[in-house]
């Protein structure tokens, strides 16, 4: 197959892994730093090259009857499971893949790039690259993944290379216990990911993609009318599944760990909790569509969970002080956006408008989130404080970085010509086409991004001038601004990008109309957001504390991320480990050794000679064994009877 | 008699004739070439593990009584490759000064247990099942007692003994149970009649069976001596009995209670084994959260790794019993991947706990790398061998369908991300602790070096190199009676 030299895109950087791995700490830094780049490099020049073959290619069988075919250009059989279980290993290009490659593959070397001048100096350099190199391997790996089981193990290969990335400042307290939360909180997200498979494998007796969505009916009734706990199981499948989602895209309420995932560099903050591995749940609803367009009640949990966790993340990013966090949710809410889409698509509804405007979204948004986040990360390393308190007025220092902030905020924001306006808009078409209340909604939260964003703008760039002493904040070195230069660019045209020619639900071309009632109503909610922005942060004034003062409850919960952290250390603390895990070590302790303390000392008085051969523990070790093997016995004849 | 038959048992002569070559070397030759006979055990069981590989031979011996199938010869073949590996893992540590003088009994000892679970897994007739898991446990307590100056090791020792003798008794006592029912003990005879027989009577001697063997596997509610002994014993026979020992175990119980009692199981002992795997995984999993002792913490996490072994039973089919030893393989690399670190640190420093691996990464990069690999497996993290071993067994376990097996593989499913909590402590101790290391640098022996090598190379090649299990599903399926009666 012509396109089969694509499985590069996945050799390369696991190349790059092992080799920066092992040697890496005999190379000088520059040097692994340079290799790691290059290597990147050339990785992205091979994904564009796939994509642009697969999408513009003339050769038989790409397009057959306006249809995009989906492409397996490499099939390995990695293992039998049973004659029907066949596990595969493969690549496989089709619409979204493809579009995935492009993002994955630019920002992760914009990010490459970046970190040479950011990482400058850092401990660890060399380990840097290899865990970057390890990541862009294995987010490649799952969005080419071929069936459900391959995408399940990168999908976990991804897990540990954030996990290392997350913790990579591991003298750090904080970066540690980020860290273990997002592995641990998604960890427990993949245990619902994987129950699904088994479910969904079990029913259908394939994990391929291509045979489980090309019939998706025929795949929800091999389940039959099996139900528990009155859904079908199918239903119970497909949501399980979307939950390991929810935990890498971090919805409501598995988000926990986003926030503090901040802790780690910033330009991993760009490249995984922006733009490539927090949006895998909502590759993986998209890879999965077909099968969820048949089930409407798994779509119905979807919007649910899409929206309301929108509109929660939106309502904490208005008051946060520390400009990743804010940023942080600002990227919950849009991925929001994208579950919701996907929720509110169906085939009938403007020939599924609403999976076309998810996608669209997904890439316009990786764009321009990478851009504020190296942005954000350029003004901390001018600043060295994450805190909006110790930023404003940086706009005469820094003109570059203000230039590109303020291009990635209009993105977000949704104004013409930016490329946020284009997908948002479409998103926005969709969830009216389906329901004004989500239309409604949606517009709302819409309407709170272009607020905090622009307060994060007038916050970092005007606001007041600190006395910032000795430690003028000077633009960043070239490596670091040539990145934003670039993401700038694409952001402001990205959105005239034809997307519906490439990327739609039933893989034909649909040509895209701004339908101007629902853009004109975004473009002036988006403006008042603004300029209730420009009104209360342009200046320094106390209008935003009189506000918070009025509003102090709400404030202070939503400040508080309205307590949802609380709520998890409660329950893993206080009763999971305090109820449940400390009665048992401390009976093990008390009560078991404890018993034998006593009758070993009992033993000891008794008889001094033989006290070690005799001490208690022995028989009462034997007691419980007898007592287990006679309790097993009787319990199991009185649940014969 | 007809000698010939004892051609029928490849694996055991050739094992004999290491323990003999070794007894030999031990007893006559000259006191100055003495501290070669670790490496020389090492060597010809290193030999006996390659050759073995020519060994399939299938078919019966002495009346029925032993049976070799494409199956045993793989169980064995996988015991095999974990003793080896602890057996290079102790040969410095066989020369220290302390144990010089008694080197020669460990590994005869060592052998002889290993030719116990042989006759464990090859008997076809509950005596010569008897005499092989007797072989297999009583050399073992001495092997418990092993350091002569050190109090724990004895007690260890003494509870080892005594729990191990009582577990005997209740276990004959089943036998002489099953023997009155079915006036038999030959696997065969009463695997007819268990059919038609489901009385009280069964029940007991079911029960008193899977005491019997639950001992040796550690499982809930027969696992108390199970922290005791492995913190006081010698390392290496701690990981001996928390790998080989339950591996060998897992391997009987499996062919006793399918092959046997397989006709029984949906009516008598399907929800006695729920029970009993659904205490193993928690209990184990929730005693090993507070452990700080590193022995005391990897004899729990053993517990519960033992439960996962059991849901292989209850596939009760072809691929129950590979996902089965699979399982076992890959928890051989694991956990003497675990043990080998604790042991080199041990070794070295003396420091058993875990606090004092807080910051080991600065000081010991190579020894944090491997116990994170360990970890990582023994979590069932992908692409890990050990996430691997664990889709299997579930898979098996839920092949046949039924409602409570969901429920069974759900809860053991929720055990895994408990216990992913406690192994990546250990992690987080050795790579992320703000502690300046108490182990300072040091450079293990060589003997430990290559078994954690190979450890290593076990954790990340078994899973991915998918001919292995390919391979255990054929011989899984190669010839085996042993179905035919479950279902």
């Amino acid at each position: 197959m012509e396109l089969s030299y694509t499985v590069a895109v996945l050799i390369i950087p696991v190349f790059m892994f092992l080799f920066l791995g092992i040697v890496g700490v005999k190379l000088s830094k520059k040097t692994a730093g340079i290799l790691g780049t290059l290597a990147m490099g050339v990785t992205t020049v091979i994904a564009y090259a796939a994509a642009f073959t697969y999408f513009f290619g003339t050769e038989q069988g790409q397009v057959i009857d306006g249809v995009r075919q989906q492409l397996t250009v490499l099939d390995l059989t990695w293992l039998e499971f049973t004659k029907n279980l066949v596990i595969k290993i493969g690549v496989l290009l089709d619409p979204i893949s493809a579009m995935m490659l492009i993002v994955i593959s630019t920002v992760s070397f914009m990010v490459h790039i970046y970190s040479l001048g950011y990482m400058d100096g850092e401990r660890g350099f060399q380990r840097y690259y290899a865990f970057l190199s390890l990541f862009t391997f294995s987010m490649l790996g799952l969005v080419l993944a071929t069936n459900i089981f391959q995408m399940y193990i990168f999908w976990e290969l991804v897990g540990v290379s954030s996990y290392l990335l997350i913790g990579f400042y591991y003298t750090l307290p904080a970066a540690v216990s980020a860290s273990k939360k997002a592995f641990i909180v998604t960890r427990f997200a993949d245990l619902g990911f994987l129950v699904g498979i088994l479910i969904l494998s079990f029913y259908t007796d394939t994990f391929d993609f291509i045979s489980l969505t090309s019939d998706p009916q025929a795949a929800i009734s091999t389940a039959g009318g099996a139900t528990f706990l009155g859904c079908s199981v199918m239903t119970w499948a497909l949501t399980l599944i979307f939950m390991g989602g929810a935990g890498k895209s971090a919805m409501f309420p598995l988000h926990i760990w986003l926030p503090d995932a901040m802790e780690g560099p910033t330009p991993v903050s760009a490249l995984i909790h922006a733009a490539t591995m927090v949006v895998a749940g909502v590759y993986l609803v998209a890879r999965l569509f077909p099968i969820y367009a048949v089930d409407v009640t798994a779509l119905e949990i979807i919007t649910v969970v899409g929206a309301f966790t929108a509109l929660y993340a939106a309502a904490v990013a208005c008051v946060q002080s520390d400009i990743k966090r804010v940023l942080a949710f600002s990227t919950i809410s849009q991925i929001a956006f994208m579950i919701t889409s996907l929720g509110v698509a169906s085939p009938e509804l403007h020939h599924g408008v609403g999976y076309m405007a998810s996608m669209f979204h997904l890439f316009t948004h990786a764009m321009f989130k990478a851009l504020l986040f190296l942005c954000a990360g350029a003004i901390i390393h001018a600043v060295h404080s994450n805190e909006m308190s110790a930023m404003g007025g940086l706009r005469k220092y820094m003109p570059i970085c203000h230039i590109a902030f303020l291009i990635g905020c209009l993105a977000i924001a949704g104004i013409p010509p930016f490329a946020g306006f284009f997908s948002k808009d479409e998103i926005l078409v969709a969830a009216y086409a389906k329901s004004p209340i989500w239309g409604v909604w949606l517009s709302v939260v819409a309407g709170m991004t272009a607020f905090y964003m622009f307060r994060l703008y007038y916050k970092i760039f005007w606001w007041n001038n600190p006395d910032y002493g000795h430690h003028t904040p000077h633009e960043a070195p070239m490596t670091m601004t040539f990145p934003l230069i670039f993401l700038g660019l694409v952001s402001i045209v990205a959105g005239f990008i034809p997307f519906g020619e490439f990327v739609t639900s039933n893989r034909e071309v649909y040509e895209i109309h701004l339908d101007w009632t629902v853009a004109g109503t975004s473009i002036a909610i988006a403006v008042v957001g603004i300029a209730l922005a420009t009104v209360m942060y342009r200046k320094e004034n106390n209008l935003p504390e009189q506000l918070a003062n009025r509003f102090r409850g709400l404030w202070t919960a939503a400040y508080h991320r309205f307590y949802m952290d609380e709520l998890y250390q409660f329950i893993t603390h206080k009763i999971i480990f305090a109820r449940i895990s400390k009665p048992i070590a401390w009976f093990d302790r008390r009560i078991i050794d404890g018993t034998m303390d006593l009758l070993a000392n009992v033993t000891n008085s008794a008889s001094f000679a033989v006290r070690r051969m005799q001490s208690g523990s022995v028989q009462t070790y034997v007691w419980f064994y007898l007592v287990g093997a006679v309790a097993v016995a009787v319990i199991t004849i009185i649940c014969l009877i | 008699m007809d000698y010939s038959q004892f051609l029928y048992m490849p694996q055991e002569l050739g094992l004999l004739v290491v323990f003999l070559l070794v007894f030999l070397f031990d007893t006559f030759a000259p006191k100055r070439s003495q501290s070669a006979l670790p490496v020389l055990t090492a060597v010809l069981f290193g030999i006996f593990t390659v050759c073995n590989y020519f060994m399939l031979m299938r078919g019966t011996a002495f009346e029925g009584m032993f049976e070799n199938t494409a199956a045993t010869f793989v169980m064995k073949s996988i015991l095999n490759v974990g003793v080896l590996i602890v057996i290079i893992q102790s040969i410095k540590w066989s020369n220290s000064e302390a144990m010089a003088i008694r080197r020669g009994e460990f590994y005869e000892l060592l052998l002889l247990t290993v030719f116990g679970m042989y006759l464990m897994i090859s008997a076809r007739h509950f005596l010569l099942f008897v005499i092989g898991l007797e072989t297999a446990s009583l050399p073992l307590a001495a092997l418990v007692a092993f350091h002569k100056k050190r109090y724990e090791s004895h007690e260890a020792a003494a509870k080892y003994m005594f729990t191990a003798v009582f577990s005997s008794a209740v276990f004959l006592m089943g036998l002489s149970f099953v023997y009155g029912l079915f006036g038999s003990l030959y696997f065969s005879d009463i695997a007819y009649q268990v059919m038609n027989n489901t009385s009280a009577m069964l029940v007991v001697a079911l029960a008193f069976v899977i005491a019997g063997i639950g001992f040796k596997l550690s499982l809930v509610p027969f696992h108390l001596w199970t922290a005791d002994v492995y913190q006081g014993a010698p390392t290496p026979v701690t990981s001996y009995l928390s790998v080989i020992s339950k591996g060998a175990a897992a391997f009987a119980f499996m062919v006793v209670m399918v092959q046997v009692f397989g006709a029984a199981y949906s009516k008598v002992w399907e929800w006695m084994l729920y029970a009993i795997i659904i205490l193993t995984i928690t209990l184990g999993n929730l005693f090993a959260i507070r452990q700080r002792n590193i022995k005391r913490f990897l004899a729990f996490s053993s517990i519960s790794q033992a439960g996962y072994i059991m849901l292989g039973v209850i596939g009760g089919n072809e691929l129950g019993l590979a996902s089965l030893m699979f399982y076992v393989l890959v928890y051989i690399f694991s956990n003497l991947a675990a043990f080998g670190v604790a042991f080199a640190i041990e070794q070295q420093s003396g420091k058993v706990s875990i606090d004092d691996y807080n910051g080991l990464y600065k000081t010991n990069p190579w020894l944090s790398f491997t116990m994170m690999l360990a970890m990582f497996s023994l979590a069932g993290i992908p692409p890990f061998a050990g996430f691997f071993s664990k889709f299997f067994i579930f898979t098996s376990a839920l092949e046949c369908g039924e409602m409570s097996n969901y429920i069974l593989v759900l809860i053991a499913l929720i055990n895994t991300i408990i216990s992913l909590y406690y192994y990546l402590l250990v992690v987080k101790a050795m790579f992320i602790s703000p502690d300046d290391c108490s182990i300072a640098r040091f450079r293990s022996s060589c003997g430990e070096r290559v078994a954690m090598i190979v450890c290593v190379f076990g954790i990340i090649l078994t899973g991915i190199v998918s001919c292995i299990y390919t391979f255990l599903v054929e011989a899984a399926q190669d010839g085996t009676t042993m179905f035919g009666l479950l279902n």
